[in-house]
């Protein structure tokens, strides 16, 4: 038998209905390529048991004739944002390291409903505050692509799912969960030639994901193709009655009405998103995206979004703000890190837990969110951004009445090496400029593959779409895979 | 409005006393603001505590429909503007008994606007302004008492929701500020959004009070926190109102701070100064979507209202009731409730008024009752007054009934059938007692015929004893006005 680790969800779902291979046959193929790839570190921790008991599962339920769920047998990764119960969940920090909830997510608990199966808890940037994936206490997650430029600098996964995105371009994983918050499924699914949605703000439950920014947060799937996106992504989202800004909206069956046909859909091309110093391969490949699209059938359109430069700023204004906050209950009090120096009062053990639990850009992260909500530079910084914010979902609102999707580069470069930009925060922050807006507009984004650059390494095209139209991003974008024929993967190298 | 004349003097003169309140009130509810964990009083620590409430990570507030509706309904009945549309904040400090490391409150756009309650003092009425009422959660609690060098912490309150009622700086007297915190929690236990237990802390204050020369603006203020009864909060006036003037007249000036009031030693204490307060980093809760009420929410919370003490107070007074006696009958929602149910029952206003407020009363009072527990009920009471008013039973014989009935929780009927209790008018058999005590009587009888007419008492009381009690009063004088007279 061929190597069941080269399949995506949609093969490996088939074949286990039809009885082509079995569920724990796929689950040992992952697990031996999971245990085998320890130089990676994608992983923070492996779950072999988890993955087994779910492929059992599902086979027993073949052999039973029932009807198999939907995800029946199919092994994934889980971003170790995700509370998963009894399992140790760390939002990859010292803070809660060994922390195992008593609790599951709604996220991955809908994923364990619909049969899947957990290889492991995947690495990520601290709390999710990184694009590089190198503020994880657990170590950097090294990208499996290497540049063909005759070095060997290990890269930059993107982050901070990317333990996710390495995961699955190394094939250890067919699919696995992400978390956006501004560009953290698409920017590390750019950097590593694999596709990620990031939903419609409220899709996918919060209720168990480590907060960072909470108005910003999204859960999304993170897979090889468009089709398991949508797959993973129907057993992701719904309503859940835990999280007040869920939205109370009927699930669509996304898979069955992929369509790759664009005939009578407009495309935007926001004239905005042609920023100074753009590798000129990226300028390329979003020509060749739209002549992609036209093939398709679309009609493409230049739009406006004047708003675009000041997202950035306001991103880093409003994220940081709102986590400073979310983070305050990690305090040494009730659960996780506690140091407690000798005769220390309270304030001391908040101020020992928090500088040893929290990793640097953390910390810095925390200070900027707590000096722009401070009394005095709370008008000047943060109702300021809350104003940008107002505009840039304005920007889209009118971009709609001109057209029904957008297309733009997912991430200004490709991946970068690691330590390339880590000693400079704003360089690290500007490769979110693409992503940022729609995050901020709450509005639904998917990063597909286009192509390789000069050295060998992918790069990602991003279709924005109205809220709710999942749909619409889905099939742009599987319009867009259809015709780039994105096939390469990296090296086995590790 | 009617100014008050409380003046406190000082060694420069008459100072003016300006206060303001801000109570917290615990909304009655099973359930917690944001979480589905219990909310009951006295229950073992960190018992009552869900996974929001912990903070644990990853947990998410969702609004309890029933607190917003409390909090709707208290502002309807203080005639408040009610927000529509109204926003959940977050208020950020670290200390050990607030989990989330910040307290979800409202501070840009309370649920409940501007309102008013009236109160009486001296029989001059008074509107004291309503500023906003805003919903929040409370914090958890720390024990310090449990173990020499650890403090432990109990989460049972954590999360539990208030309602914050700020008071305009309208009161002007300790009498005052005690009238409208009597009334605040009156009108909060007719509504039933708050049970106005203070001392199991259900319901507490932080008393704002500055002084200033009468005429002049008004001086720095201090915010006592947490004071937790009415007698507490006068004191707590009387005694910082002092203070502030003796620090003034010292050449002293006025801090704003925050301070403690200690009943033991009849005085309030520095907390803690401006200078090190907390810059509380308040913002929207992102976890949280804007509350946004509609009209069929609202209506369904108008209608629920029940009558409420001002106007059950001018309903009594138009059946002719004292204002004394309509006063302390709406005073307390459940006397209200009881005396209600006996004007259902029949018993008419002034005389039921009357024997609930000096019989009914007494005897709970000597059996440490309260009204919810009385041993008779309202329709009963209704009952024995209507004997009385029929003329079955005299003011004399209801008492006795009524001891009765408080001993055996039986009906007066049955007791008046049992014990032969009626009153009797029966003529013949007075006339023939009244004979009988004249004829054994004939000294007294000569003395009140020569004049002695106070003696008059004396024959009825001798008739009355004669008849054990029974003889209808009014029958037995004319009777004996006729037998002496005729």
């Amino acid at each position: 038998m061929s190597d069941l680790t080269t399949l995506g969800v949609a093969a490996l779902r088939d074949g286990i209905r039809t009885g082509e291979f079995s569920a724990r046959e796929v689950a040992d193929a992952f697990i031996v390529k999971v245990s085998k790839a320890k130089q990676l570190n994608a992983f923070i921790v492996e779950t072999p048991d988890h993955a087994i008991a779910a492929a059992k599962e599902a086979d027993a339920a073949r052999a039973a004739g029932e009807t198999l769920k939907p995800l029946a047998g199919v092994p994934i990764g889980m971003k170790d944002l995700f509370c998963t119960k009894g399992v140790q969940t760390t939002a990859a920090s010292h803070m809660l390291e060994g922390f195992k909830p008593v609790y599951e997510s709604t996220v991955s608990q809908k994923l364990w409903d619909a049969g899947a199966g957990m290889l492991g808890k995947l690495n990520l940037d601290q709390f999710a505050m990184g694009s590089s994936n190198e503020t994880s206490y657990f170590g950097n997650v090294i990208s499996p692509w290497r540049r063909q430029d005759g070095g060997n600098a290990a890269l930059a996964p993107g982050g901070s799912s990317g333990g996710s995105s390495a995961a699955i371009s190394a094939r250890l994983v067919p699919a696995a969960t992400g978390t956006d918050t501004g560009g953290s499924i698409r920017q590390p699914a750019a950097f590593t030639g694999i596709s990620g949605i990031k939903p419609t703000y409220g899709r996918c439950s919060r209720w168990g994901v480590v907060a960072f920014a909470s108005s910003l947060d999204q859960a999304g799937p993170m897979a090889r193709d468009v089709r398991d996106c949508a797959i993973m992504l129907e057993a992701m989202a719904g309503f859940d009655p835990k999280d007040a800004t869920s939205l109370d909206m009927a699930v669509p069956n996304w898979e069955a009405a992929l369509s790759a046909d664009l005939r009578g859909k407009k495309v935007g091309i926001p004239k905005e998103y042609r920023v100074d110093g753009m590798p000129s391969e990226i300028e390329a490949l979003w020509q060749q995206g739209i002549d992609w699209l036209k093939d398709a059938g679309a009609e493409i359109v230049e739009v406006s979004l004047p708003h675009t430069k000041y997202a950035l700023p306001a991103y880093y204004i409003i994220a940081p703000a709102e986590a400073s906050s979310n983070l305050a209950r990690y305090d040494g009090v009730r659960y996780g890190q506690r140091d407690l120096p000798d005769g220390a009062n309270l304030q001391d053990m908040y101020a020992a837990t928090r500088a040893a639990g929290f990793g640097p850009e953390v910390q810095r992260r925390i200070l900027i969110g707590t000096y722009v909500l401070s009394a005095g530079f709370y008008d000047a910084y943060y109702t300021q951004a809350q104003k940008v914010r107002t505009l840039i979902a304005q920007d889209f609102e009118k971009a709609w009445t001109q057209c029904d999707l957008l297309l733009t580069p997912t991430a200004p470069s490709a991946a970068f090496a690691l330590g390339e930009k880590s000693a400079d925060p704003l360089a690290m922050y500007l490769n979110d400029v693409f992503t940022v807006p729609s995050s901020l507009a709450g509005i639904p984004a998917m990063s597909v593959p286009g192509g390789l650059d000069k050295d060998g390494l992918p790069l990602g095209l991003q279709i924005i779409g109205k809220p709710f139209d999942e749909q619409g991003v889905l099939d742009a974008s599987l319009a867009i895979e259809q015709r780039a024929g994105f096939t390469a993967k990296p090296e086995q190298w590790w | 409005m009617a100014e008050s004349s409380y003046r406190i003097k000082g060694a420069t003169g008459e100072w003016e006393v300006v206060i303001g309140l801000e109570v917290h009130a615990q909304v009655t509810s099973n359930a917690k603001l944001f979480s589905g964990a219990a909310t009951e009083f006295g229950a073992e620590p960190n018992t009552q505590v869900s996974l929001v409430d912990a903070a644990m990570p990853g947990m998410l507030p969702v609004p309890n429909r029933e607190c917003i509706r409390q909090a709707v309904r208290t502002g309807m009945a203080i005639d408040a503007q009610i927000n529509k549309w109204s926003r959940f904040d977050r208020k950020n400090y670290f200390y050990a008994d607030l989990p989330q490391g910040y307290q979800i409150s409202q501070l840009y756009h309370p649920l409940v606007g501007e309102g008013e309650v009236e109160i009486e003092v001296e029989g001059a009425t008074k509107t004291i302004g309503v500023e906003r009422i805003h919903v929040e959660q409370d914090a958890g609690k720390l024990m310090h008492d449990q173990h020499p060098r650890l403090s432990y912490v109990d989460l049972n309150r954590s999360g539990v929701a208030l309602m914050e009622i700020v008071s305009k700086p309208d009161m002007r007297s300790p009498a005052e500020a005690g009238a409208y915190l009597s009334k605040l929690r009156s009108i909060l236990r007719y509504v039933g959004s708050c049970d106005g237990n203070m001392d199991q802390g259900s319901m507490r204050a932080d008393v704002n009070v500055s002084v200033r020369k009468p005429g002049e603006p008004f001086g720095t203020r201090t915010e006592t926190k947490n004071v937790n009864s009415v007698r507490f909060v006068m004191q707590t006036v009387e005694i910082e109102a002092l203070r502030q003037i003796d620090v003034i007249e010292n050449g002293g000036k006025i801090v704003q701070e925050t301070r403690l009031f200690d009943p033991d030693k009849g005085e309030t204490r520095s907390m803690r100064s401006k200078e090190d307060a907390h810059d509380y980093r308040y913002f929207p809760d992102p976890d949280l979507l804007p509350l946004e009420l509609d009209d069929a929410f609202l209506d369904d919370c108008r209608a629920s209202l029940p009558e409420l003490p001002d106007a059950k107070r001018a309903r009594y007074l138009a059946l002719g009731i004292t204002p004394y006696n309509a006063g302390v009958l709406t005073a307390e929602v459940e006397s209200a409730r009881y005396f209600d149910a006996l004007l259902e029952a029949g018993a008419k206003g002034p005389a039921a008024a009357n024997w609930v407020t000096s019989e009914l009363f007494g005897a709970l009072n000597r059996l440490d009752k309260d009204i919810e527990h009385s041993p008779v009920s309202p329709t009963q009471a209704a009952e024995l007054l209507g004997l009385v008013a029929e003329g079955t039973l005299s003011n004399t014989l209801a008492k006795q009934v009524f001891e009765i009935m408080l001993e055996t929780g039986d009906d007066p009927a049955k007791i008046v059938e049992e014990r032969g209790l009626k009153q009797t008018s029966d003529t013949g058999a007075i006339e023939a007692e009244i004979a009988k005590v004249l004829e054994a009587n004939a000294d007294k009888v000569a003395e009140y015929r020569s004049g002695k007419d106070k003696l008059f008492g004396f024959f009825v009381g001798q008739t009355m004893k004669a008849m054990a009690g029974k003889a209808n009063p009014s029958v037995v004088n004319d009777l004996l006005k006729k037998a002496l007279d005729g």
